[in-house]
């Protein structure tokens, strides 16, 4: 038996309320809110988030890992080695991209599902698009994980009983390299497209794992284009289509099948049936049947708890940290590149946050502490002043100086109880410069 | 082992200082070449007459050439020191050992920095190749956790500290008003300071150090042949350094109320002087008050005050020019400015002046109705919990 062991997801505390861009700009935006991502994560960051929630909720190893985002953080380069580093993987732990679309992200789940060792499959995309455009208003940032692996593995959660995928050759949107903005064909091409391939792949899922819809508990329904979605899923026959979390969420593109799937997982019955179909150039649909181990398994941080923390960003805030408002920068020298070499040869701490000031080399990462003193820099460099810098002594009795993420600097006190959290606190010469910050904790 | 120190073994005969200004028309050569002219004349000897220099800067400038040339030295030893803020004095401790261990019979301590030629406002770090973990808050920022964690200490209310400081911001420039080469010449009331937009924590743009460029220089001999230079030398009494382990800002133990390296620094110093009582024998003292908390702390560390009563000496006007022990009453960094390589000799240019009764009439303190004649400078560099600290102890006097 293969399947699903254990699953983690990330959203970004902040939410924008969709009707700022309509009462800024006197058109776009529309109903709900969506994630946003801070300044400080990228598509990398967050997938870091996603997968140690994962994995905290599993005593099972990944043997490879598989990293898909439509906006990854370098090309020429793996992000998934990345990843690989903060979360501590032993270096014969594969780590590769799979990028460029939300067909890449599902095609990773199936090759994992497919294959035959532990694999981490994570998700992860800041959705953007010109201002009042459909994909400003309807995207969302987030991250998913999914570790898939076998009964020999470890308690599977939810088993794979197959599917089937109809791949689509049809230019609906894209983007050019280099750009922040896709570009969409006339709406209904993509219905009139996609709707033989939904049928298709819907048939024959169901012929190659004998189930119908009659069967199917619940079912997923996911794609960059609601239009076709909306009006081809509805033909599958399945009575229960679950909340795609477009209202407050949005879609987060290749995290959002791992997103969806662990919003079902978190609340499925043993025995349930899950359908997942996702439309991206062609459409894919997977069956998951769960398992009686789903009783037993509790989410590291769930992603009802997530949905119910955020907080508010302004649009004119979300259109800075997205860099399409070019805002001051501040007047200090623009920090210059980390070092390739000075960041290998601390890549336990850089990467891994292993205290350097023990001789014990205590994992930081996963450790809770307290704000012991703090202060409000508004003269240092960042690329969103000012800076919340704190003391934090933590649990574990180490103490150490560290910028705060996720506060308005009002909100914080002395007391307050913080976690770690992967961030990229600055970029020099295009070297994004990944570390490690606090943040409040939030359960 | 033992740090024996070199009392009364070198004397200063001569210092020169340019006002700190925010020189936009003078580069560091300039600046340099004029302190150390006005060194040479104060001493009454000329550059071929000085042995050996040692010149000091933080980020202007790499090298004993970046001296020998725009001087031009010919023959010469020059060597480059840097020790974050506290560079000047360091250059001072170098020169004077070099005159005490018999190598050279005078020497040249010199300080200098170009800093309003960056483009940007503060100081700025020169750029050293790193991991990309280090901290990223400014020097302010880092200064500004002082507050919150005294006034917790010791159970004073955040808002009266903050006019504390202020007050030591208010006396610096009362200070500076009066003197002619320091920065800011205008006088500047707590009340407007607390009114001042927060920079960084509580603290204002006023809370930190002028930033200026500058240079000053001092002439070292042999404690022997002072008296060939000049009637009135200013004796060494002491010299401490003390480069701390870092382990402040990782330490638990650690609470910001206090700046443990140059309270062993000035330990060191009043051992090396034969100090026992700082309080009743330090008649005046130049300190680094690089932000308005850092000399709240001083006055404990540097044993002027008990921990957790400086700041109701601050407002009893204790270390103001006219109080019982005057501290930087040259105007400090906050009024006299912060050229980084100069400020540790323009601490001791303030000795050799108020010392010896040569400061302008309405600032000099009337040392003559008392009984203490020891003047105390400290200088430091870093952080708190991350620096360096100098203490240095002066005399016009040998025992």
């Amino acid at each position: 038996m293969r399947g699903i062991l254990s699953f983690g997801t990330y959203l970004p505390f902040r939410r924008l309320d969709r009707t700022e861009i309509t009462s800024t700009m006197g058109s776009g935006g529309g109903r709900g809110t969506r994630t946003v991502a801070s300044y400080d994560e990228d598509t990398t960051t967050m997938a870091v988030e996603a997968a140690r929630t994962c994995l905290a909720a599993t005593d099972v190893a990944p043997a490879s890992t598989y990293f898909s985002t439509v906006d990854p953080a370098y090309f020429d380069r793996t992000n998934a080695s990345t990843i690989h580093a903060a979360l501590r993987f032993d270096p014969s732990v594969s780590a590769v991209d799979m990028n460029g679309s939300q067909r890449s992200a599902v095609g990773a789940l199936q090759a994992a599902l497919e294959g035959s060792r532990p694999t981490l499959v994570v998700g992860s995309d800041i959705r953007i698009g010109l201002p009042t455009s459909a994909d400003e208003a309807a995207g969302g940032d987030a991250a998913s994980a999914l570790l898939v692996g076998s009964d020999d593995d470890g308690p599977v959660l939810a088993e794979y009983l197959g599917g089937a995928v109809a791949t689509g050759e049809f230019v609906d949107r894209w983007r050019e390299p280099g750009e922040s903005r896709s570009k969409l064909w006339e709406e209904k091409f993509g219905e009139v497209a996609y709707a033989p391939l939904a049928a298709q792949a819907w048939a024959k899922a169901c012929e190659a794992t004998g189930i119908d819809a009659a069967g199917v508990t619940s079912l997923i329904v996911t794609g960059l284009h609601a239009r076709a979605i909306k009006r081809t899923a509805a033909k599958f026959g399945v009575d229960n289509i679950v909340d795609d979390l477009g209202s407050s969420v949005g879609n987060s593109g290749a995290a959002h099948p791992g997103l969806l799937l662990a919003s079902v997982l978190e609340s499925a019955s043993a025995g349930d049936v899950v359908g997942l179909a996702v439309y991206a150039d062609g459409v894919q649909v997977m069956f998951f049947r769960v398992t009686e181990h789903v009783g037993n398994f509790t989410p590291a941080r769930s992603l009802a708890t997530q949905l119910a923390n955020g907080a508010p960003v302004s649009y004119p805030k979300f259109l800075s940290w997205r860099g399409t408002l070019t805002v001051e920068p501040p007047r200090r020298p623009l920090p210059d590149r980390p070092s390739s070499s000075a960041a290998l040869r601390n890549i336990d701490w850089k990467f891994g946050l292993i205290n350097p000031n023990d001789d014990g080399g205590t994992p930081m990462a996963n450790a809770v502490g307290t704000v012991t003193t703090f202060t409000i820099d508004k003269l240092v460099y960042s690329p969103s002043p000012p800076v919340v810098f704190g003391v934090v002594d933590f649990d574990n009795g180490v103490r150490m100086p560290v910028e705060i993420a996720d506060v308005d600097a009002a909100d914080v006190a002395v007391g307050d109880r913080v976690e770690m959290t992967f961030r990229r606190l600055y970029d020099g010469d295009g070297i994004v410069n990944y570390h490690w910050k606090a943040r409040p904790v939030r359960d | 082992m033992g740090s024996h120190g070199i009392k009364d073994q070198v004397a200063i005969v001569g210092m020169g200082c340019i006002p700190f200004r925010e020189h936009w028309d003078k580069g560091l050569d300039d600046m340099l070449v004029e302190a150390a002219d006005l060194t040479f004349e104060s001493a009454g000897i000329e550059k071929d007459d000085v042995d050996a220099y040692w010149f000091g800067t933080s980020q202007s400038a790499a090298s004993g050439l970046a001296l020998s040339i725009p001087m031009g030295l010919s023959g010469k030893p020059v060597t480059r020191v840097e020790n974050y803020c506290a560079t000047g004095s360091e250059a001072l401790r170098q020169a004077s050992y070099a005159v005490a261990s018999g190598a050279y019979d005078v020497a040249m301590a010199i300080g200098g920095e170009k800093v309003k030629d960056g483009g940007y406002q503060g100081l700025n770090a020169f750029p050293i190749p790193h991991d990309g973990t280090k901290r990223s808050l400014t020097a302010a920022g880092m200064y500004s956790l002082i507050l919150p964690a005294y006034a917790a200490k010791y159970g004073v209310d955040e808002d009266e500290l903050r006019m504390v400081v202020a007050k030591i911001a208010e006396k610096n420039h009362y200070n500076g008003a009066r003197n002619p080469l320091a920065q800011f010449r205008r006088e500047t009331s707590a009340e407007q300071i607390c009114n001042m937009a927060a920079v960084a924590g509580k603290l204002s743009v006023f809370d930190c150090a002028g930033v200026a460029d500058g240079a000053a220089a001092a002439i070292v001999v042999r404690a022997e042949d002072a008296h060939k230079y000049c009637d009135d030398p200013l004796y060494i009494k002491a010299l401490a350094f003390v480069s701390g382990d870092g382990q402040g800002v990782v330490d638990p133990d650690y609470d910001f109320t206090s700046l443990p390296e140059c309270k062993m620094a000035a330990d060191d110093a009043y051992a090396q002087a034969g100090i026992t009582d700082p309080r009743a024998e330090i008649a005046m003292a130049e300190v680094h008050d690089c932000f308005t908390p850092t000399e709240l702390l001083l006055m404990e560390d540097l044993g002027f005050a008990e921990p957790g009563t400086a700041w109701s000496e601050v407002l009893n006007g204790t270390f103001n020019l006219d109080g019982d022990l005057p501290v930087n009453p040259d105007g400090g960094l906050k009024a006299f400015g912060h050229p980084v390589g100069a400020s540790g000799l323009r601490m001791h240019y303030e000795l050799w002046q108020q010392l010896r009764g040569k400061a302008e009439p309405e600032r000099q303190i009337d040392l003559s109705s008392r009984d203490r004649k020891l003047g105390l400078v400290h200088n430091l560099g870093g952080y708190p919990g991350e620096m360096v600290g100098f203490v240095s102890i002066l005399g016009t006097d040998t025992d």
